[in-house]
């Protein structure tokens, strides 16, 4: 819900925005991020301002194609068809990684499930594996949370996992990581995923049989690991180029871990 | 009116006096009905914006490609090999776009709103006012009525987290989040609009009713039930028309508490999603002027639809009824 009133504000955020801001929008898993990094930004450099929302990485590079952000978070490499759409209005879009993160598999702490692979996980959110028992668990049915469509983990799940195939219509689609993770925490037939750095009072799975840590992760082993960018029109510059150094700094660098994912750098 | 007022006293009227009490009713007569066609045009451009923007569903050649009237209606195609059906997933290589789930989702919430809702509403009216003391009443009245203050983030939010683990509990619910779950939380929303609304036609209906029905030897009860009731019956379904048009546009409460799924299916313990609750989850991401994105704007128009639709039909049965109860008073 948090998530909910922040695509409200999200929503207004343009008409408040004034020159001598930075605006930065998009990504629901990285909005915790980009809001410690504008924090640890402002506190360095007191004259500049940065504002952060969050919405969506879709949110985010349609804020960019309207011209209404000049930094849009994404938490996957933009699709062809925005591509178009921004050069279309003139302008490249420079895609700068940030951070990497594993979108973590959760269930609930009393499934006896601790591993699925990714042809398992696939079956379950295309709808056709329905019931624990076929993937080693109980004999109880498969309540699938998912993501809103204008979620970067959703899109990214969607083409990594479901191989661009649609989600089983039974997936319940919740407003944030941490809506998923509340409700599979409450549910004990459920499953959910999400960003690893929100995983709290459930239980991560392994995937192929490779746990969601630092090192999978950063090598790439772990299979639902994934970059996170930012997005400009055009090479960064001024501003907007001093936060996104400040972001690929020691400094911000740290950050990236403290909030939970894993630093490029 | 204008003799009225001169009874009324003020200074005894001459030609110039009367002529200029004419100029200045005329002028607040002006102003009055100015306001009341500014709400008028308010609804009408809010209208002829929102069907401006589901427009291109019907012009647009590359936007009727990916949302044609029949893809927004009919089954389609939905994976190899398995059978034609409906499935709202606008963000996808195909977007499949049916209005179907969308349709009994809203329908499935409202009908267990409204199941809950008037009945609860109708008879605490009833109650308030035909049986209750006067004390109870100034105490019941209020209190129902403040429950339409509650913030709908917040009974959403209670509905989350506290009321679908007690139905899970009780019913055993497969999803935990379900139309039931959302239906009875909107029920607390539209109990205070039928609650409020038929209060008045109960207590608007003349005392000689009440009076003569006692008098003929009518139980208390009887009186209320058989001649109260039927008397301010256009009231009462004035009330539920209202309920009713709260339950279909509620936003924060379904999308919260609904599960969001867009699954077709007759089954209350399944998650549903809602048309209020897919404009506000998917409006944050569309890019200006996609298909996507008049489909959302086409949602509103529908939901725009059904409440004009109801309201219409809902005051033509009202006059009905008020004229044939005249007529046999008569």
């Amino acid at each position: 819900m948090v998530r909910s009133l922040l695509l409200a504000a999200a929503l207004v955020a343009p008409a408040l925005s004034f020159a001598g801001n930075t605006t930065v929008k998009g990504s629901d898993t990285m909005v915790v991020l980009a809001q410690r990094w504008a924090e640890a930004w402002m506190k360095q450099q007191p004259s500049k301002k940065v504002q952060v929302t969050g919405g969506g990485s879709g949110t985010g590079i349609a804020a960019l194609i309207n011209g209404t952000t000049d930094v849009a978070t994404v938490s996957r490499t933009m699709k062809a068809d925005e591509k178009a759409k921004l050069e279309a209005r003139g302008a490249t879009p420079v895609e700068t990684a940030v951070a990497r993160d594993g979108v973590a598999v959760y269930v609930n702490s009393a499934n006896p499930v601790e591993s699925l692979t990714v042809e398992q996980l696939r079956g379950i959110y295309l709808g056709d594996v329905t019931n624990w028992k076929q993937v080693g668990g109980k004999d109880a049915p498969i309540v699938i949370y998912s993501r809103e469509n204008s979620s970067g983990t959703y899109v990214f799940v969607k083409e990594h996992v479901l191989k661009g195939e649609d989600f089983a219509p039974q997936a319940q689609t919740l407003p944030g990581t941490a809506a998923v993770v509340n409700a599979v925490s409450k549910e004990k037939n459920g499953i959910g995923y999400g960003g690893g750095a929100y995983a709290r009072g459930v239980k991560e799975l392994r995937v192929d049989g490779i746990a969601p840590t630092k090192e999978a992760v950063l090598s790439g082993k772990y299979p639902l690991s994934r970059p996170l960018f930012v997005y400009t029109k055009g090479a960064p510059a001024g501003e907007v180029k001093e936060f996104i150094d400040f972001c690929l700094s020691q400094a911000g660098q740290k950050i990236v871990t403290d909030v939970g994912y894993f630093p490029v750098k | 009116m204008d003799a009225a007022a001169i009874t009324l006293g003020g200074p005894p009227a001459t030609p110039a006096r009367s002529r200029r009490r004419q100029r200045r009713e005329a002028a607040i007569e002006a102003a009055i009905t100015l306001v009341a066609l500014t709400g008028i045009a308010a609804v009408a451009l809010i209208f002829v914006f929102v069907a401006k923007e589901a427009l291109p569903l019907l012009l647009d050649p590359a936007v009727r490609g990916e949302a044609s009237l029949s893809k927004l209606f009919l089954p389609q195609l939905l994976r190899v090999g398995k059978p034609e059906g409906f499935m709202w997933q606008p963000v996808s290589t195909i977007p499949k776009v049916s209005m179907i789930p969308l349709f009994i989702g809203t329908l499935k919430t409202t009908i267990v709103a409204m199941l809950v809702a008037v009945p609860v509403g109708v008879a605490a009216a009833l109650f308030s006012a035909e049986f209750a003391p006067r004390r109870v009443r100034e105490v019941v009245k209020p209190v129902i009525e403040l429950l339409a203050g509650i913030p709908s983030v917040v009974l959403g939010f209670f509905a989350l987290m506290v009321l679908a683990s007690v139905l899970q509990g009780a019913f055993g619910f497969t999803f935990r989040l379900n139309a039931v779950v959302a239906g009875l939380a909107l029920a607390v929303t539209v109990v205070p609009v039928v609650f409020t609304v038929s209060e008045d036609a109960l207590t608007a209906v003349p005392r000689s009713y009440r009076e003569a029905s006692l008098a003929l030897g009518a139980t208390r009860w009887e009186t209320a039930w058989r001649v109260v009731l039927p008397a301010a019956a256009p009231g009462v379904l004035a009330a539920v028309v209202l309920g009713f048009g709260r339950a279909i546009g509620e936003t924060m409460i379904v999308l919260m508490a609904s599960g969001n799924a867009a699954i077709t299916s007759w089954s209350f313990g399944d998650s549903v999603r809602t048309l209020s609750a897919t404009i506000a989850a998917e409006m944050g991401e569309v890019v200006f002027g996609g298909a996507h994105y008049s489909i959302l704007f086409f949602i509103g128009v529908e939901l725009f639809l059904f409440t004009f639709v109801l309201n219409t039909a809902a005051g033509a049965i009202v006059h009905r009824l008020v004229r044939r109860m005249t007529a046999s008073d008569a």
